[in-house]
């Protein structure tokens, strides 16, 4: 008979361990799921991992890896101060629509006029945005106690309808022959969100993910903001003993997320992306979810995470024009990912024990 | 816009067809809160249970045995979030969402072949002079099997949480699991019962879309079905009768948003399309002020220690 | 003389690191109400979890009139005749009465049935209750009969009682014992743990007691002197706190007709309470648990707000302060649940000691932590606390009870407060440990300070404090010196029968 026994204190070797052991385990089963699905396991894991990194293109999707890991990581990162706090925002996706919606906005309003002053309104526009749309469930939870995790999660619909309805509506392209979708703020000097060298992949929205992951290791290891999101989350009762505020600590975890998702939605409309358009978003604000839990809630290892789920992403895409690896099985594989973590995550707080159950 | 092409009977017929899967949903979630479990992944369990029983009735033409197996595929899903929530102990918030991510990658995969098919059709009730009713026989007596199956569970629930021992003890469980540890319950295992059972239910809510409310299958098609159900939980005070209510208040919502739609109504369609989650959230708000009937060990992790 | 009802031998149980209980023996005579007395972590639990099924031994064995007894689960042991009180955990707020008895019972009868067969024992055996009620709302005594009554429906030929007097007032303890006698003149056999000497020896036929997981003798209490019971029962000689007589300054902390409403379901409403504190004067508050204590240090610490006037301290308003800027006047605080309120469980007791002291320690500036700072004031605290740690770096939770007690208490004492206010300090604690806490606050009182110690260890209160009030439903009693109370005015302050109004045996 297995059974867990409490360890007096967590495991540092296994806090840092699981990620590993989880990603270990998700290729193997991974790779049994690609091999049910009839493609060849290893060389689908290969092209996965490797690929991307070392294999005969690596040239084009190395600076790939920086565009879809940065929204990943500012997302994640702003998340992670929440989740750290038992304050649940699953609803980034929706914000980092709503950041996208504002910034562009701001952007098209001023076009055709070029500006410096153009793009930094828009990158405030786009953080005002995310903010915004955070603040609801945020203030309705202060306010009312109302469950942070269903209004924001509902609030990715409404944001989704709201992209369908600018797209179709007011920020679309009056030159576009009624085509849905904004202008293409890349052909828009002052809006465009260009690459600071050129095919390097580095945009603006990277920097600012590096910037993101200084600021939060800072704040929560040298601040005392930081630590007292981490008293919430340790003992919520300890922490109002500490003297921590709870309506203020959830209006910054909820406003920090918002805001650093819409200024990833920012980045990308201005950007990657270059328009507003029905299928702006891919499921980012999902897959930072997966980003901070696989990162552990530690800056560092969110940075880390980012790169990694960016790899599955630009992998799986190879995988799906070389070996026709469908989408979705890419999703599952994600998935899986946040299983084993979760379940790996044991080791960290308890020891397993061969042995005779104490009680029956 | 023509608001007198929509018949009132009509209506309510198809009000309660909406409002099935998030009956079924919502039960199934109000039993595994019950026992202090919060089980997150509702939507994820919903949308296999829709690709399973679209697949199984395409295969078998039987829409009946796609409702079987939907309710064990939802049932299966659910057993992963019992692995980690009651045996690896994990985080039951970051485990709901797991299921849910995971569900949905899961469902686009299995559902690819099955795109743009017709599902086999479920027969409908007929009570010879019953259904012939005006008004009474289209409201009551002319639906499938799985609608009133859905009554018959909210009112078998109701029963069993408030007359049997098993209803007591599951309640119980909910409400102080330590406390029921060192009565000698079996903490755990009736856990894995609850969860079981709400992801049969969620499995096969999710069915009811694929399969009667739709009929097709499309990848994500649930669209939130599985949040408004939690969020149901909530509106109903975890009671059952309550639950009942609330879906024919959300079914009536959506259907009143779509006639609208094909009415021609002066608002745009996304912003009718966004009601009923706007409506979902309104109504949390209101009612969130009382949290006096949720159960107090609910979401909390239990390990029996010495 | 009789066979016995019950008998352990060479009872061992382990547990990683600590063996729990190490080869104990125990007998028990039918209708004997035995006493198994001991310290915290002396192992009695972990025995009596073992006679009631919900833990194994590793070895031993143990008889039942006779005849091998080995419970694999609590439903087997209550077959059995056994039937426990237990000290904490067992009741469901959210149900009632009935329902609670009916979860306790193997086969209960219909709801009706059963609701009649509680009113008739509860009044046979002079516990009066409602059936109807929800447990939530019922006081600490109530619920306390709630479970003899699950356990008398069942006949049980042994009742195990755990700690059954900490939640009562004296009045109500005498009312159990009655119910107790009465019940052993039936023919029923009680063990009854505990570490209240007198009581045992008013009550108990026999004792065994243990110290650190092993039998360290038996005695029969009426014929043993307490002292002698508490040396076997430590295994040193006790070492009574020194007290000083100490002159009392201005008023350092006043309380004026505060009313607080419960801030939880099942809180206590706070009902126009005020006191006025001295320097250099400890003010011992009573009362049996549940009775607005939480409520009162939540209110005195900053947790919960009032009107600024309701609470001031050297004469500034301070009622609408939060903790921090309590602390910084000079108001700390210390509450009872030591995991999870006054110190985070899986933080180190660095981050443990940054959660109280960075203001009047100076461990954060501009927002900004001082982590050797903080590591410094840790060690501080070890060091003078005696706090039994590998170090700084430890969590919380790895501490066991005593020590992490002294680290809270001493983390306060150690920022020099004006005034200190301390919620059960040495609940739980080995007798070493409630010494050295108990000798730390009279030494802070003689240095200056304003104590206010809530406790429902009526002999913790005596020994350390000069004035004595009572809670009693979310009231403060009038305030009286100590010195010449009699346990009968101290059991009236604290509300005599609570809920007994109707006529007992």
């Amino acid at each position: 008979m297995i059974r867990l026994e409490k360890r007096p204190q967590p495991s540092q070797a296994w806090s840092l361990a699981t990620p590993l052991v989880a990603v270990l385990a998700t290729m193997i089963a991974g790779g049994l799921l690609f091999a049910a699905l009839g493609k060849p396991p290893i060389e689908a894991i290969r092209t996965i991992f490797w690929e991307p990194l070392f294999g005969e293109f690596s040239f084009y999707y190395r600076p790939q890896l920086l565009i879809k890991g940065a929204p990943l990581v500012l997302i994640a990162i702003g998340l992670s101060l929440g989740f750290k706090a038992g304050i649940w925002n699953i609803g980034a996706e929706g914000q980092y629509i709503m950041g996208a919606l504002t910034g562009a906005g701001v952007g098209l309003a001023f076009y055709p006029i070029e500006g410096w002053y153009v793009f930094p309104l828009m990158i405030l526009a786009g953080a005002f945005g995310g903010w915004l749309w955070a603040m609801i469930p945020a203030i309705l939870k202060t306010r009312f106690g109302t469950n942070e995790i269903l209004v924001s999660l509902m609030l990715v619909y409404v944001a989704e309808q709201l992209l369908a309805s600018m797209s179709l509506g007011l920020l679309k392209n009056p030159e576009g022959y009624g085509f849905p979708g904004s202008r293409n703020l890349q052909q828009y000097e002052s809006a465009h969100n260009a690459e600071l060298i050129a095919n390097s992949g580095l945009h603006l929205g990277v920097v600012a993910a590096f910037i993101a992951v200084i600021f939060a290791y800072v704040l929560l290891n040298r601040h005392m903001l930081g630590f007292h999101i981490r008293l919430t989350g340790e003992a919520p009762r300890a922490a109002r003993f500490a003297g921590v505020n709870p309506t203020r600590l959830i209006l910054f975890c909820l406003g920090t997320s918002g805001a650093l998702a819409g200024l990833a939605g920012l980045f990308e409309v201005s950007g990657p992306a270059g328009q507003v358009s029905i299928d702006f978003n891919v499921g980012y604000g999902f897959t930072a979810i997966i980003v901070a839990f696989l990162g552990r809630l530690h800056p560092v290892g969110i940075l880390l995470a980012g790169g990694l789920m960016a790899l599955t992403y630009i992998g799986g895409d190879i995988a799906q024009s070389n070996l026709g690896l469908p989408s979705s099985a890419i999703q599952v594989f994600q998935g899986m990912l946040l299983f084993f973590l979760l379940a790996f995550d044991l080791l960290t707080n308890f020891r397993i024990r061969l042995g005779a159950p104490e009680t029956a | 816009m023509d608001l007198s092409a929509i018949n009132p009977v009509l209506l309510i017929a198809s009000l309660m067809v909406a409002a099935t899967p998030i009956l079924l949903a919502a039960i199934g979630e109000l039993v595994v809160e019950k026992a202090g479990v919060l089980n997150l992944g509702v939507e994820g369990m919903m949308i296999i249970g829709a690709i399973a029983g679209f697949a199984t009735a395409v295969e078998t033409g039987s829409p009946l045995v796609g409702f079987v197996a939907a309710a064990f595929a939802g049932a299966a899903l659910s057993l992963l979030f019992v692995v980690l929530t009651q045996i690896a102990l994990a985080n039951q918030v970051a485990s709901g969402l797991a299921l849910t991510l995971f569900g949905l990658g899961l469902s686009a995969l299995l559902g690819q072949s099955y795109v743009g098919i017709r599902p086999p059709e479920m027969g409908q009730l007929y009570l010879p002079l019953l259904s012939d009713l005006p008004i009474v026989g289209p409201i009551l007596f002319s639906h499938d099997i799985i609608l009133y199956f859905g009554i018959a569970l909210t009112a078998a629930v109701w029963a069993m949480l408030k007359f049997t021992r098993v209803g007591l003890i599951l309640r119980a469980v909910g409400e102080n699991h330590d406390a029921a540890h060192a009565l000698g319950y079996k903490v755990v295992r009736i856990r894995i019962l609850a969860i079981l059972f709400g992801g049969a239910c969620a499995g096969l809510g999710g069915a009811y879309i694929s399969l009667i409310r739709v009929p097709q299958w499309t990848e994500g098609m649930t669209a939130g079905v599985g949040w408004i159900a939690l969020a149901l939980v909530v509106f109903a005070s975890w009671k059952p009768w309550r639950a009942l209510l609330g879906a024919y208040l959300f079914g009536g919502l959506t259907v009143v948003q779509l006639n609208l739609q094909a009415a021609g109504v002066a608002i745009p369609v996304e912003y009718l399309a966004m009601s009923p989650y706007i409506i979902t959230i309104v109504v949390l708000v209101i009612l969130s002020a009382d949290k006096s009937s949720a159960p107090a060990a609910l979401g909390r992790i239990f390990h029996a220690s010495r | 003389m009789t066979d016995p009802l019950l008998s352990l031998s060479g009872v061992t149980k382990a547990y990683p690191g600590v063996i729990a209980n190490d080869q104990v023996s125990l007998t028990i005579q039918p209708g004997e109400v035995h006493a198994l007395l001991g310290e915290n972590g002396a192992g009695k639990s972990t025995l009596v979890k073992m006679i009631y099924g919900l833990v194994k031994p590793d070895s031993g064995e143990m008889k039942l009139n006779g005849a091998a007894f080995a419970p694999a689960e609590p439903r087997q042991a209550r077959a059995d005749g056994i039937a426990m009180v237990f000290q904490h955990f067992s009741l469901f707020d959210a149900l009632n009465v009935a329902e609670n008895i009916a979860l306790g019972m193997e086969n209960p009868p219909k709801m009706r049935d059963l609701a009649r067969r509680i009113r008739d024992v509860s009044q046979t055996y002079g516990l009066p209750l409602d059936p109807s009620r929800r447990v939530g709302d019922l006081s600490a005594g109530e619920r306390q009969r709630v479970e003899i009554i699950r356990c008398l429906l069942q006949d049980p030929k042994l009742l195990i009682m755990d700690e059954p007097t900490s939640v009562l007032t004296p009045q109500e303890v005498g009312i159990l014992f009655e119910t107790l006698r009465k019940l052993r003149s039936e023919g029923t056999s009680i063990l009854y743990i505990s570490h209240k000497l007198e009581e045992i020896r008013s009550l108990c036929d026999a004792a065994t007691i243990l110290r650190l997981g092993k039998n360290v003798g038996s005695c029969i209490p009426s014929d043993t002197s307490a002292r002698d019971m508490a040396e076997m029962m430590v295994g040193s000689a006790l070492k009574t706190p020194a007290r000083s007589t100490r002159s009392f300054g201005d008023s350092a902390l006043e309380v004026q007709n505060l009313t607080v409403s419960a801030p939880s379901e099942f809180g206590t409403t706070l009902r126009d309470i005020s006191l006025t504190l001295r320097q250099g004067e400890i003010l011992g508050i009573g009362g049996v648990a549940g009775n607005g204590q939480d409520e009162l240090l939540s209110v005195l610490s900053g947790e919960l707000s009032t009107s600024p006037a309701s609470v001031q301290l050297n004469g500034h308003s301070i009622g609408h302060l939060g903790p921090n800027q309590r602390r910084g006047l000079g108001l700390l605080s210390a509450p009872e649940e030591r995991l999870g309120h006054a110190a985070a469980p899986d933080m180190s007791l660095t981050e443990n000691a940054m959660l109280t002291g960075a203001v009047r320690e100076k461990l954060a500036q501009g927002g900004f932590l001082k982590w050797g700072a903080a590591r410094g004031f840790a060690a501080r605290i070890i060091e003078a606390f005696d706090v039994r740690t590998p170090g700084t770096e430890n969590a919380a939770r790895a501490l066991s009870g005593g020590n992490l007690q002294k680290f809270v208490i001493g983390r306060e004492v150690l920022q020099n407060p004006k005034v200190l206010v301390v919620n059960q300090p040495t609940w739980g604690v080995d007798a070493a440990a409630a010494a050295a806490i108990r000798q730390s606050l009279l030494d802070l009182a003689a240095e200056g300070a304003a104590i206010l110690c809530i406790s429902q260890d009526l002999d913790e209160l005596m020994e350390i404090s000069d004035i004595f009030a009572a809670l009693n439903e979310g009231r403060l009693s009038p305030p009286r010196e100590t010195t010449g109370l009699t346990v009968e005015e101290i059991g009236l302050m604290m509300g005599g029968a609570h809920g007994m109004e109707v006529a007992h045996v």
